[in-house]
């Protein structure tokens, strides 16, 4: 199997979130960036076992500057085969969709991988846009997959459960938790990655149609008012007559 | 030029998150000055009622197709029925069947497309839409600049409103291509408001001891009529199930009432919950980082204060 994983840069989860000039931008000033979470450990991991399994390669693909390389490594250096950057700094999702599947179209990838969503921006939308950029099935939000031949059967977060969908190859899938364990890169892995390909993919012309121009930090919150633990009336009180939400 | 809101339904039934969607697009047309059309895909009971949250029209298909989410078929579905009315805008619900929907139809419609809005798009300059990003822990105005838009709508980011009349369902033709997906089991956890529709929430973590623990949860949880959530360290240990888990690599919430007992509240866990709008913490620590995030705290045992909660609770319910 040839399995494509997309794999993108955000920071990591304690990262202190602030803005700059005059709110217009992130301020990565002392952010620390990891790999999204649910691309390395669910997406990028399914993706490995499924190889190993199965024989055939894992490549992965980032779309961005030079800085992502970091992140691109530590995908080589936990078991992916060969890497792929697009050199391209787009804006907004349908950009980096466009880019990866300009890249992907006649590569014949079997599957193509993603993370349920970033940590960053949250839209959750490159799975689909990948998936209708190259005219291929999609499934979303995948907790766990079972591979025979050409045949996945795949089970699917949806509200207060879970739905099982059987999918032949090739199709996209965006990896939720379950999927896999996280795996932490050895040293050998760390050696071996840096002797394998990463290569320089020159981008296609795409334009941004949406784009953050804002933003702002939620209110801050007033002091807790705290409550005698032994007046639980008391709190019921505040919660139906003051906060009214019961 | 028209707005178009998918309304999602689920078993054949409307849920809240269709009537939020209408209102959304309802009030996204009256800001553009035309008309919002509602499109229902599948069995879908009670689609007139659709009008009274402002739909002007609505549209139906029933292919037995669409009784099972296949993103290919709904996408061609909900994009030839853009294309009959004239919708340059298109909503959707900000769900497992709407986030699977938004990017496709964004990439075939070739439309610039907000994720998750909390906000009714302010078009007097541009426009311009609101969502939540990193988390939950900021929010982002963003700038849609194509033709074609397309946005999904947070769930309870938006009260469904009845500013309407109901309007006599119309079917709609659509050329749907063959499904290459086949849907085996839908497995649901029956009779709970699933955690993202939650209007209140009872959350437990570490402070819980032991998985056998979660009777006095439950309890508090069933006299509310809330929906029991975890932290992540509760669900990784297996002690709850993993779709209970919120924060940030969980599910992120934004309930009226999130009760939050035994979690310490750490950065990643108030990510995926500081959009609720009233948060009340019981800890016996002090100086857990949740209570300053919290409206409500107490500081307490909560093996004593719970069971205490629950009955004033019903006190109330009584009363």
């Amino acid at each position: 199997m040839k399995i494509l994983v997309c794999v993108t840069k955000t920071p990591e989860t304690t990262a202190r979130i602030a803005f700059k000039d005059n709110n217009s931008s992130f301020d990565t000033d002392g952010v620390q960036f990891i790999m999204n979470p649910y691309d390395e450990w669910y997406a990028l991991v399914r993706a490995l076992e499924w190889k190993e399994a199965d024989g055939g390669s894992v490549a992965v693909v980032n779309v961005g500057p030079p800085a992502n390389d970091t992140v691109i490594r530590k995908a080589l250096a936990i078991g992916a085969d060969e890497a792929y950057r697009i050199n391209a700094e787009p804006q907004s999702s349908l950009a980096v969709a466009k880019q990866i599947a300009a890249f992907a179209k006649d590569k014949g990838f079997d599957a193509i991988f993603t993370g349920k969503e970033s940590i960053d921006y949250n839209g959750s939308e490159m799975g689909a846009m990948l998936a209708e950029l190259l005219d291929l099935p999609y499934v979303s939000f995948a907790n766990y997959m079972d591979v025979s031949g050409n045949s996945a059967t795949i089970s699917r977060d949806i509200e207060g459960g879970s739905e099982v969908v059987e999918v032949e190859t090739p199709f996209v899938l965006s990896a939720s938790k379950g999927l896999a364990e996280q795996r932490i890169p050895n040293m050998r892995g760390i050696m071996m990655a840096k002797r394998k390909p990463l290569n320089v993919v020159e981008p296609v012309e795409a334009n941004d149609l949406a784009v953050a121009v804002a933003y702002e930090l939620p209110p801050a919150k007033t002091a807790v008012k705290l409550v005698d633990p032994d007046n639980m009336e008391e709190l019921v009180r505040l919660l139906h007559e003051e906060a009214k939400v019961i | 030029m028209a707005v178009l809101v998918f309304a999602e339904s689920q078993n054949g039934k409307f849920k809240k998150n269709a009537f939020e969607a209408v209102t959304y697009g309802a009030r996204t047309a009256k800001a553009m000055g035309t008309d919002c059309i509602a499109l229902c895909l599948g069995v879908a009971e009670g689609a007139d009622q659709l009008g009274l949250y402002g739909a002007s029209k609505v549209l139906h298909n029933g292919d037995e197709s669409l009784n099972k989410l296949d993103s290919q078929v709904y996408t061609a579905a909900i994009a030839q029925a853009a294309e009959k009315t004239g919708a340059n805008v298109v909503i959707l619900s900000h769900s497992s069947t709407g986030k699977s929907l938004l990017g496709r139809l964004a990439a075939r419609m070739d439309a610039g497309s907000v994720s998750g809005a909390n906000a009714v798009p302010v078009t007097d300059n541009g426009f311009k839409v609101k969502k939540g990003v990193f988390s939950g822990k900021a929010y982002a105005w963003y700038e849609i600049k194509s033709d074609n838009k397309l946005i999904s709508v947070m769930g309870n980011s938006i009260q469904p409103e009845q500013t309407g009349a109901e309007v006599g369902v119309e079917s709609i033709e659509l050329d749907l291509p063959a499904s290459k997906i086949t849907v085996k089991e839908v497995k649901r956890v029956e009779g709970t408001t699933p955690l993202p529709e939650a209007e209140l929430v009872v959350s437990a973590g570490r402070g819980m001891k032991a998985p056998e623990n979660w009777g006095i949860i439950e309890e508090l949880a069933d006299v509310l009529g809330a929906t029991t959530a975890c932290s992540r360290p509760v669900a990784d240990t297996g002690w709850r199930p993993h779709h209970e888990h919120v924060g940030q690599t969980g599910i992120a919430i934004r309930p009226n009432l999130y009760i939050a007992v035994g979690i310490s509240g750490a950065i990643q866990h108030l990510a995926g919950v500081n959009n609720s709008k009233v948060i009340v913490v019981i800890n016996k620590d002090p100086e857990a980082p949740f209570f300053k995030a919290a409206d409500y705290g107490v500081v307490a045992d909560l093996f004593d204060v719970v069971p205490k909660l629950t009955e004033a609770i019903k006190a109330l319910k009584a009363g």
